[in-house]
C-alpha cells in the first residue's frame, strides 16, 4: 500500500496564478464550497444527533421497562403523533446523511484507485437512497390497522 | 515545547542520574531503518552501539556513527541547531529534529529507533523526496502579494496586527508536521499542515492582499477540510507552533469569509 502512496504524483490545481503586478486581482474563484458545507454539516448534524439519538435510545431501551415494551402497539402509538413522526424522520435523514458523508471521507482517505473510489461511492450512495426512501416511506405510510 | 519530551524509564529521567550530572558517556543503541535503493528491495533495521553523553543530541550520535562505523549512513543536516529544518526524522515513533532531541530525554536503556519521516517517498536511509511537500508549500503562494504601486516607505504594521500571525512565522519547513498527519499518510494529495501554516502566515498579515486567493486554494477538495483535528502536527512541531490552531483559524476565516 505504501508504495503506491509514495509514488503517487502530487497535483495541486496547476500551481499558483500570479498576475503581472499591475493587472487587476483575479475575481473570486467560482469553485464550490462543497467541502466547507460538508464539514459544517458534520458538526451541526452531530449536535442535533446527540439529542435525537440519545433521546431515542433512552425512550426505546431504558424508560418504561426497556426493550421488552417494544412491539407493534408501541410503535403504532408513537407514530400516531406528528411529533414522534418528525423526530424519527429528522433522525433518519440526519443520521443517514451524516454517516454517508463520514464514509465518503473515509473512502477518500483509503481508496487509492479512481475505479475503487467510484464503485465504493456508487455503492454508498445507492444504499443511502434505498435507506432514505424506505425509511421515509414507512414513517409516512405506516398503517396502524395493518395487523387487523 | 511538547515536541521533544517523552516519558523516560525510571532512573533515566531529567536531572536524576549521576551519569547525567557528571556527563559520563554511556553506550546507547540506535536502531536505524536503513534503505539503499541500489541494493535493498525493502528497508531494514540495523543496530548501532555508540558512546554518547546523555546531554548530547541524537544528531551527534548519528554523525559519530557515520564518521566511525558506517560512512554510508545517509541523512540530511545542515545547521545542527534547529533552524534549517533538514533533519526531521521519526525518533522512537515520533517526528522530531535529530538536532534538538537529547539522548537523556529518551529511554536510554532501550534501543532508540530512528527512521525516515513517513508519507514521502523514501530515497535512502533517512532521506525522503521533499518535492511534493515543497510543491504544496509553493501552491499556497508563500510570498507577499500586493496591488498598486510600491509605497515609498516601509509597509508599517501595528504590533496587534503582527501578533495575529506571529506563531506561523516561526516555521522552518522541516515537514515534521505534515509527515505526522494520518490524512497525509493515506491521502498524499492533501496540502498538509505545513502548507496551511505558511498560508496562514500571509492570510492574516494585514499588509498582504492575497488572502482571498489563498483561502480559495485551501477551500478546495484537498485543502483545510481534509483536516480531522488529530493534533499530531501540533505535537510534532519542533518550533512549538500551534499548528492545529492555525488550521482552525483558516477554517474559521473561510466560514465567516472575513479575515
Ligand atoms: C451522536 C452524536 C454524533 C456526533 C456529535 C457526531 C459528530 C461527528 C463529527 C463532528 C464528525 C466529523 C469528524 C471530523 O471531521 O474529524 C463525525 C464523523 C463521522 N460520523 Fe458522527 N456524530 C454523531 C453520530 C453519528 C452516527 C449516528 C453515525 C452513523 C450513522 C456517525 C457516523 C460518522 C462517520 C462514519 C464519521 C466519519 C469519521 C471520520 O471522519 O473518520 N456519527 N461525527
Ligand atoms: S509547522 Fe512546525 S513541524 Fe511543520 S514544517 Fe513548520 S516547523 Fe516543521
Ligand atoms: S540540522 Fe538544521 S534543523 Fe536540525
Amino acid at each position: 500500500m505504501s508504495a503506491t502512496i509514495e509514488n503517487a504524483p502530487k497535483i495541486h490545481g496547476g500551481g499558483p496564478s500570479i498576475e503581472s503586478p499591475r493587472s487587476k486581482r483575479s475575481p473570486r474563484s467560482t469553485k464550490t464550497n462543497f467541502e466547507l458545507y460538508g464539514w459544517l454539516f458534520m458538526r451541526l448534524s452531530g449536535v442535533l444527533l446527540v439529542v435525537l439519538v440519545l433521546g431515542h435510545l433512552l425512550i426505546q431501551l431504558v424508560l418504561d421497562g426497556g426493550v421488552s415494551k417494544i412491539g407493534f402497539a408501541f410503535v403504532a402509538g408513537r407514530w400516531a403523533s406528528p411529533f414522534w413522526q418528525s423526530w424519527d424522520l429528522i433522525m433518519l435523514w440526519l443520521a443517514e446523511l451524516h454517516g454517508v458523508n463520514g464514509l465518503r471521507t473515509i473512502i477518500n482517505d483509503y481508496a487509492e484507485r479512481d475505479q475503487t473510489r467510484f464503485w465504493l461511492k456508487a455503492l454508498l450512495y445507492t444504499s443511502a437512497l434505498i435507506v432514505l426512501f424506505l425509511g421515509t416511506l414507512v414513517i409516512f405510510t405506516f398503517d396502524p390497522n395493518i395487523g387487523n | 515545547m511538547t515536541a521533544v519530551v517523552e516519558e523516560t524509564a525510571p532512573g533515566t529521567g531529567h536531572g536524576s542520574t549521576a551519569a547525567e550530572r557528571d556527563h559520563t558517556p554511556i553506550v546507547i543503541t540506535l536502531r536505524i531503518r536503513r534503505f539503499n535503493p541500489e541494493t535493498d528491495a525493502e528497508p531494514y533495521w540495523q543496530d548501532f552501539k555508540v558512546e554518547a553523553d546523555p546531554t548530547e543530541r541524537i544528531l551527534t550520535a548519528m554523525m559519530k556513527i557515520k564518521a566511525e562505523q558506517d560512512g554510508s549512513l545517509t541523512f540530511r543536516r545542515s545547521c545542527a541547531h534547529g533552524i534549517c529544518g533538514s533533519d526531521a526524522m521519526r525518533i522512537n515513533g515520533r517526528n522530531r529534529l535529530a538536532c534538538k532531541t537529547l539522548v537523556k530525554d529518551l529511554d536510554m536503556a532501550k534501543p532508540i529507533t530512528v527512521e525516515a519521516i513517513k508519507g514521502l517517498k523514501l530515497e535512502k536511509d533517512l532521506v525522503v523526496d521533499m518535492d511534493p511537500f515543497m510543491q504544496a508549500y509553493k501552491d499556497v503562494m508563500p510570498f507577499l502579494i500586493t496591488s498598486g504601486n510600491e509605497p515609498t516607505r516601509e509597509r508599517l504594521q501595528s504590533p496587534e496586527d503582527r501578533e495575529r500571525f506571529d506563531d506561523t512565522t516561526k516555521c522552518i519547513l522541516c515537514a515534521a508536521c505534515t509527515t505526522s498527519c494520518p490524512v497525509f499518510w493515506s491521502d498524499g494529495q492533501y496540502f498538509g499542515p505545513a502548507a496551511i501554516v505558511n498560508a496562514h502566515r500571509f492570510i492574516f498579515d494585514s499588509r498582504d492582499e492575497g488572502a482571498e486567493e489563498r483561502l480559495e486554494i485551501l477551500n478546495e477538495k484537498e485543502g483545510v477540510w481534509r483536516c480531522r483535528t488529530t493534533f499530531n502536527c501540533t505535537e510534532a512541531c519542533p518550533r512549538g507552533i500551534e499548528v492545529t490552531k492555525a488550521i482552525q483559524e483558516v477554517k474559521r476565516a473561510l466560514i465567516f469569509r472575513r479575515v
